[in-house]
């Protein structure tokens, strides 16, 4: 088996006891102090300049997404057609990061987005609940990648992690790291709102990095409770401490509940006072969103004609 | 080489206050002239630009503003204390309304970043005088006995790094207990006071209740002594402390006094270490430092030492010095040309003591009074910067090994106001809480303050406490 | 052959740190009752004495203001215990300082015996009464306690020789101080006798220093003393309280000024005990119990 643990923290994979006692060995997570921190990054005036700056690095960094049992090839062409050109009537609108998709629905993105600089993105290990024998979830992933999917958003077993069972988890993600293979780059998704404490997000964190994802991912958007300043800010400090400590940096991927412009510069600011600017840039970090682009539209026209725009002006996903 | 991320300027507007050329002394419901003319001025502290010029009193005009309590004090301590109680109310709600104006006027004469008086500053201003409305008429159930009295006339003096939050804490719990005020703000950060006088005036408050005097500390030297003063309340040094507790001495006057501190914040290796981090920041960087309850000791356990330094170095990188009128400033300028030289000699007895000395790349403005923030490590308790309050944003990292040692450093000193605890284990907070010789103890947390949390020091930080319904007593003859 | 039994003398002595030390001066005063009869010899404590008892009584603090509360109470109220049983011995020596009859003097030691076990009853309330938590407007546990300031120095009142004493040395040690006693300047044979009676209630050593001689030469260095927290100066007068009051302020200790006391059988308030209590906040975060339920 592969390991892909790197070599500063590769004895903390040993055993179930090592990583277990690694984990919670962590430093401990006050909530209070670390949603003040949050709410206080959230005070910062973005303005002009700096606004334009933000809105399309942000453009840049949408997975725009869509996760619905409806979903078309239709539906998902003319979601890749507006990650491409996000604006039509403005063709210096960056095009986001990738669309993020189902499985079935790889080849039809891909095709979409041919030609240009977005990736695709598929979610996978029987996503959201990741509820399905191990076998199933693999096959899942090995489908995806196959039909071309540039990336894969997989879901941890929450239910491993919350009876204490690391290992289990951590060995979903190095098989689900080794379908991949080469090609694609593994987000994990830890469904944050389930962890419940900021104790396991923390551990979850390093769990997930010490096992080989690429990006570490707050949620699926299918919970009550998605992405917040607190637990983003939280795993941004992981990111941070882990490529202090082994060199290796790894991406953070805040999805669901992300709604607006001014969430987002929040988001950003977050990044650029916490990791820093080696992560403000879409190879590091994402926003998991859909009706998120809308308003960044919006407001990148009304800083470039100086009137508030409104939804007619944009496209409708 | 500009960073990715650069944030434009955002100031905040100041057309929102409007400073008058000069302002008199607040006495008996008026405005005057000081009786001898004199005038000084009033500068902001990250331009030297002159803000305004104010009268400074003199002996002359303590003894009227003090006549003027006196006479406004019968019909005020008689007046039923729902009826006082509605014109704190409405102190309150016309601070909540102006308090926009207010932060920037503070941010303009004091120095500190708008952040701090637009989220700390004025929110808890006005939740002080809120708080202390409400005892007005509820006095009997404080616990100080039945219908306790009001003590007479309050002089009152204020330092100028809270120049409106330490009015508050000084005029509303006064008032609310039926006292009259002669109150001096700082010589330095004279403005926010006289437009409280104008928000005594738009509450309809009567004359007299509240006089303002700008000045000096030859002012507050007077007020203290006045012999028809009943109450002494100061907030400033220990030097000072000590000569008001001798000009007080003999008298029957009720003296409460709350002064310098040294504060240790104790960070254990079981800490959350990201939030200890902002702790520390926020401990000892929170108003450049300017801070009585200031954490200026940090006390971190050897074995987490590298790291906790480490997280600290690489926080204080993102820190944003400069115009304090822009919304993402986090530290402004310091108060005065005076306070910056004794930041400036102690820094430089620091290192010559042999304690290293580090700051973060941080440019500083030209004009103004600035200083970068500081941190000194290996420092014993030995060193100057560890033991004399520096009043700046200069921390001084010492370590220890155990909890008991870190108890035995923390408490190495004559004063006593403030100290943190950093641990995940409750036990320990409540054994090392238990054992320290400080006022506040925060836990996992720092310079959190509230109006009914009763605030003061032990030792040489002073005595009797502001805050809370421990901070009625200072203003009842009980 | 005389009938008459020569009578055993008591050589009093003071109460430093548990132990019944002569005056470090070697010198002692004489102690007359109202009418100029000698009753005793007292020791003439000198500065060094001063000194040695703040030095025991700062090494006793630790141990009784860390004791439990229903310890400190048990303790009190063994030393009412204990005076209830020398009841005799007090009224006699009340009677011979005061000038009292012998009724008299037993209500003024009844009445102390009481005060014992009043501030006995207290040391487990005081926290309750004075303490409690505060509502602050954020998710923080808040909550204040009173302290005891540390060592008191305690001038005792010069008229009342052993119930304005006991009214002054049981509240500062309900709470877990430890004080420096200057007794009666004139009747200080009741409050060297109540060292004997303090050694023999499970009082630790130190909490308690009885100190006698010339109240004025001896608050001075007390009135001054860096290490000393707090002074009351119940037995001074008003020229001696004001220059007490100005040396206290070199280290701003608390001072609890004379006041004019009718009559120390008065049920005290709790003035007393709280003049000398410092009031600890200890803030802490409470936060939710999950991310999922926070406030975001």
């Amino acid at each position: 088996m592969p390991t892909t643990a790197p070599h500063a923290l590769s004895d903390v994979t040993a055993s179930d006891g090592t990583l277990r006692r690694f984990l919670h060995g962590l430093p401990g997570v006050d909530g209070v102090g670390l949603e003040a921190r949050a709410a206080s990054l959230g005070t910062r005036s973005i303005k002009t300049t700096a606004k334009a700056y933000a809105i399309d690095l942000a453009i840049s960094m949408v997975d725009l997404t869509t996760l619905e049992g409806a979903d078309t090839p239709g539906k998902v062409r003319a979601l890749g057609a507006k990650a491409v050109h996000p604006d039509p009537t403005d063709r210096t609108t960056p095009a986001t990061a990738a669309v993020c998709v189902y499985p079935d629905m790889v080849a039809a993105a891909k095709e979409a987005v041919a030609g240009s600089s977005v990736k695709v993105a598929s979610v996978a290990t029987a996503f959201p609940a990741g509820r399905a024998p191990i076998a199933v979830k693999l096959a899942d992933v090995r489908e995806a990648v196959s039909a071309g999917a540039d990336e894969i958003d997989m879901v941890i077993d929450r239910g491993a992690f919350l009876t204490g069972n690391y290992m289990k988890v951590y060995d979903e993600i190095t098989a689900v790291k080794e379908a991949c293979g080469t090609s694609a780059r593994l987000k994990v998704i830890f469904e944050t709102g389930e962890l419940s404490t900021y104790d396991n997000i923390r551990r979850a964190s390093w769990l997930g990095m010490l096992a080989g994802a690429d990006f570490i991912k707050t949620s699926t958007g299918k919970v009550a409770v998605n992405a917040t300043p607190a637990n983003t800010l939280l795993m941004l400090e992981a990111v941070r401490d882990f490529r202090a400590q082994t060199g290796v940096q790894i991406g953070v991927k805040p999805a669901g509940g992300i709604r607006t412009s001014k969430d987002a510069v929040k988001f950003l600011v977050l990044v650029n006072e916490t990791a820093g600017e080696d992560w403000l840039d879409n190879h590091w970090f994402r926003f998991g969103a859909s009706s998120l682009l809308n308003d960044l539209l919006m407001q990148r026209q009304k800083l470039a004609t100086g009137r508030y725009s409104g939804p007619d002006y944009v496209t409708v996903d | 080489m500009a960073p990715v991320f650069d944030y434009a300027p955002a100031p905040e507007s100041r057309s929102v206050v409007d400073i008058a050329p000069s302002y008199g002394l607040f006495i008996d419901g008026e405005f005057a002239e000081a009786a001898d003319g004199k005038v000084f001025k009033t500068v902001s502290p990250s331009t030297e630009e002159v803000l305004s010029e104010v009268a400074e009193a003199g002996e002359a005009d303590v003894d009227r503003a003090v006549g003027a309590a006196r006479k406004a004090f019968e019909k005020w301590s008689a007046l039923p204390g729902s009826e006082r109680a509605k014109y704190l109310f409405r102190i309150a709600r016309i601070i909540q309304e102006r308090s926009r104006e207010l932060a920037v006027l503070e941010t303009l004469d004091n120095g500190k970043p708008i952040r701090e008086t637009r989220d700390a500053d004025l929110p808890l201003v006005a939740a002080h005088f809120f708080y202390y409305a409400g005892w007005a008429d509820k006095l009997d159930h404080a616990g100080y006995g039945a219908n306790p009295r009001p003590l007479g006339v309050a002089g009152q003096v204020i330092p100028w790094n809270f120049p409106l939050l330490m009015l508050a804490w000084k005029i509303a719990p006064a008032l609310a207990t039926g006292n009259t005020v002669v109150l001096k703000p700082a010589e330095t950060t004279p403005l926010s006071a006289l437009f409280f006088a104008d928000i005594c005036r738009q509450a309809g408050l009567p004359k007299g209740v509240v006089n303002i005097l700008t000045g000096d500390g030859r002012a507050g030297a007077a007020l203290i002594a006045h012999p028809d003063v009943n109450k002494v309340a100061f907030t400033g040094s220990t030097a000072v402390g000590k000569e008001i507790a001798r000009t007080v001495a003999g008298t029957r006057k009720k003296l409460t006094l709350e002064l310098g501190g040294k504060g240790a914040n104790i960070v254990f290796d079981d800490a959350p270490i990201d939030q200890a981090v902002e702790g520390i920041v926020n401990g000892i960087f929170f108003n450049q430092g300017q801070v009585c309850c200031a954490g200026s000791r940090l006390l971190v356990q050897e074995s987490v030492h590298d790291e906790v330094l480490d997280s600290l170095k690489r926080r204080l990188t993102t820190l944003r010095l400069g115009d304090p009128l822009d919304k993402n400033t986090d530290i402004g300028a310091i108060n005065s040309a005076e306070q910056l030289a004794r930041i400036t000699a102690l820094a430089e007895q620091g290192e010559a003591e042999g304690a290293e000395r580090w700051s973060p790349a941080c440019e500083l403005p030209e004009t103004g009074y600035w200083f970068a923030p500081t941190l000194f490590t290996g420092v014993t308790q030995a060193h100057t910067v560890a033991r004399d309050e520096i009043f700046g944003p200069v921390l001084s990292v010492l370590t220890f090994r155990t909890p008991d040692e870190a108890v035995a450093k923390a408490n190495n000193t004559p004063y006593g106001l403030s100290a943190g605890i950093w641990t995940e284990k409750g036990s320990r907070i409540l054994a090392v809480a238990n054992k320290l010789r400080a006022g506040v103890v925060w836990s996992n947390t720092f310079n959190k303050f509230d109006p009914t949390s009763p605030f003061g020091g032990y030792k040489e930080s002073g005595f009797g406490r502001e805050g809370g319904r421990h901070g009625l007593e200072a203003y009842l003859d009980v | 052959m005389s009938d008459a039994r020569l009578s055993v003398l008591k050589t009093y002595k003071l109460y430093v740190g548990g132990k019944f030390p002569r005056s470090e001066s070697g010198r002692v005063y004489e102690v007359t009752d109202s009418k100029d009869n000698w009753l005793a010899n007292a020791p003439l404590s000198s500065r060094k004495d001063a000194r040695d008892a703040v030095v025991a009584a700062r090494k006793a603090f630790g141990g009784w203001s860390g004791a439990t509360a229903y310890n400190r109470g048990q303790i009190l109220y063994r030393v009412a215990e204990m005076l209830e049983g020398r009841r005799d011995q007090y009224v006699r020596e009340v009677a011979g300082a005061e000038g009292l009859s012998k009724s008299k003097a037993a209500e003024q030691v009844d009445a102390a015996i009481d005060r014992w076990v009043w501030y006995a009853g207290w040391t487990d309330k005081i926290a309750q009464v004075t303490g409690g938590g505060n509502p602050v407007a954020g998710p923080f546990f808040n909550l204040s306690s009173p302290e005891p300031t540390g060592v008191v120095a305690v001038l005792a009142p010069q008229e009342s020789s052993f119930l304005g004493l006991v009214s002054v040395i049981a509240p500062v040690i309900a709470t877990g101080n430890t004080a420096v006693v200057v007794a009666s300047e004139k009747a200080p044979l009741p409050a060297l006798s109540l060292g004997e009676v303090l050694a023999t209630s499970d009082l630790p050593g130190g909490v308690v220093n009885i100190l006698s001689g010339r109240t004025a030469e001896i608050a001075a260095p007390l009135a001054a003393h860096q290490d000393v927290n707090a002074i009351d100066l119940a037995g001074a007068d008003e020229t001696l309280a004001k220059e007490l009051e100005i040396a206290a302020a070199d280290n701003l200790k608390r001072v609890l000024r004379p006041q004019p006391v009718d009559n120390w059988s008065a049920t005290p308030g709790t003035d007393r005990m709280t003049a000398f209590l410092e009031t600890k906040t200890v803030w802490h975060p409470t936060g939710s119990l999950g991310a999922s339920g926070s406030a975001y």
